[in-house]
Order: C-alpha cells, then structure tokens, then sequence
C-alpha cells in the first residue's frame, strides 16, 4: 500500500541498520513502533576502516531507539555470503548533519 | 499532508534520496507514510565504491527525518497541479 511503509515485511528478517552516529548494526528485526524504535536480535555492528577489514561485534539483543535511525535495509543474505568483509575497506559512515 | 500526497503520487518512479549524513541511494519509490518515511526497492548506493556499507542491501526504509533531498525524474512532476495544491495549502483550504 503506497500510503504504509510499517517494517511489518522485515520483521523476523535480517536487517541492516544505519544509526545518525553512522554505526551499521545487522540483526534480526524482532519488534518495531510508530517511532521507528526497534529490537534487534542476534545483533552485531559491522565496522568499517580503511586500514583493516571490516570489524563485527557481537551486541546480542539490542533495542534501538527511533530517534536514532536513519536506514533500515532488508539484507539479502545471499549477496551478503558473496562479500568477503576481511578484505573490504571503506572510510567509516558520516554521522548525520542537520 | 501535500507533501505525502505528492509522494503518493511518484509511486513506482525512480528517485534518488539524499540523506543527511551525505549517503545516497537511488531506487523505485515502493512507498511512503505521513511521515515522509520513504521504502525504496532494488536500492543501490550513488557511490558503491565509497560506500560498500549497503551492497547486500536491496530494499530498505529510510526514516523522514534523516532525508535531505530527494532528487525526482524531471517528467514525474506535474509543475500545474502543485501549484494548484500549494495555493490551497497557503490559503489555509
């Protein structure tokens, strides 16, 4: 429906999460509310360097409040098994500037 | 309430959104909610190589509040009927 976008598709999905800090956290979405707050299980954060590959700490359950996000993505697990993260280098996400 | 009109109405168009913290992804606008939350499909980020953050990401919810802009298809703008919808707006109809 053009005039909904609830998470409801991504629950009990993996999912990639942008924080305005410019963290990425991947977990299963578990719950979700009208201010975007959510919780993830299983959850781990993914950081990104220039000079190493790419970091992920185990977080386990995470409830992330909604004044904090900026991107919920649906991670398709497929593509994400054809990345080779210990040989990825990026600069770090901005955090958001008003 | 315009402006979630006007989106209703771009719909299945290709738009790129450009958010505050200066990433941007492109997609088919697939909907979006009083909020001006904004659900994109078959995303990809305008710079991959910059930003390898999102490549196993392929549809995703971009909260409203962290939007700059959003960059729309020039023909997927009727400039009248804005106009028309403004005018309203501002009188207050």
């Amino acid at each position: 429906m053009a005039s909904d976008t609830g998470l409801e598709l991504l629950i009990e999905q993996t999912t990639s999460v942008i924080t305005n800090d410019g963290r990425n956290i991947v977990g299963v979405l578990k719950g979700f509310d009208q201010a975007t707050n959510l919780i993830l299980d299983e959850s781990h954060e993914r950081v990104y360097s220039t000079k190493a590959g790419v970091e992920q700490l185990v977080l386990g359950l995470y409830i992330i409040r909604g004044d904090n996000i900026s991107v919920v993505g649906e991670l398709d697990e497929e593509l994400d098994s054809n990345l080779n993260l210990s040989s990825l280098r990026a600069h770090p996400l901005k955090p958001v500037g008003h | 309430m315009l402006f979630f009109s006007y989106f209703k109405e771009l719909v299945g168009k290709e738009v790129t959104v450009e958010l505050k913290n200066d990433l941007a992804i492109t997609g088919t606008l697939h909907s979006v909610d009083q909020y001006l939350n904004i659900k994109l499909e078959n995303t990809r980020v305008v710079d991959e190589a910059k930003y390898p953050h999102m490549l196993s990401v392929k549809n995703c919810f971009i909260r409203g509040s962290v939007v700059r802009y959003v960059q729309l298809p020039p023909d997927g703008v009727d400039v009248e009927i804005l106009h028309d919808a403004t005018r309203r707006e501002a009188r207050g109809t």
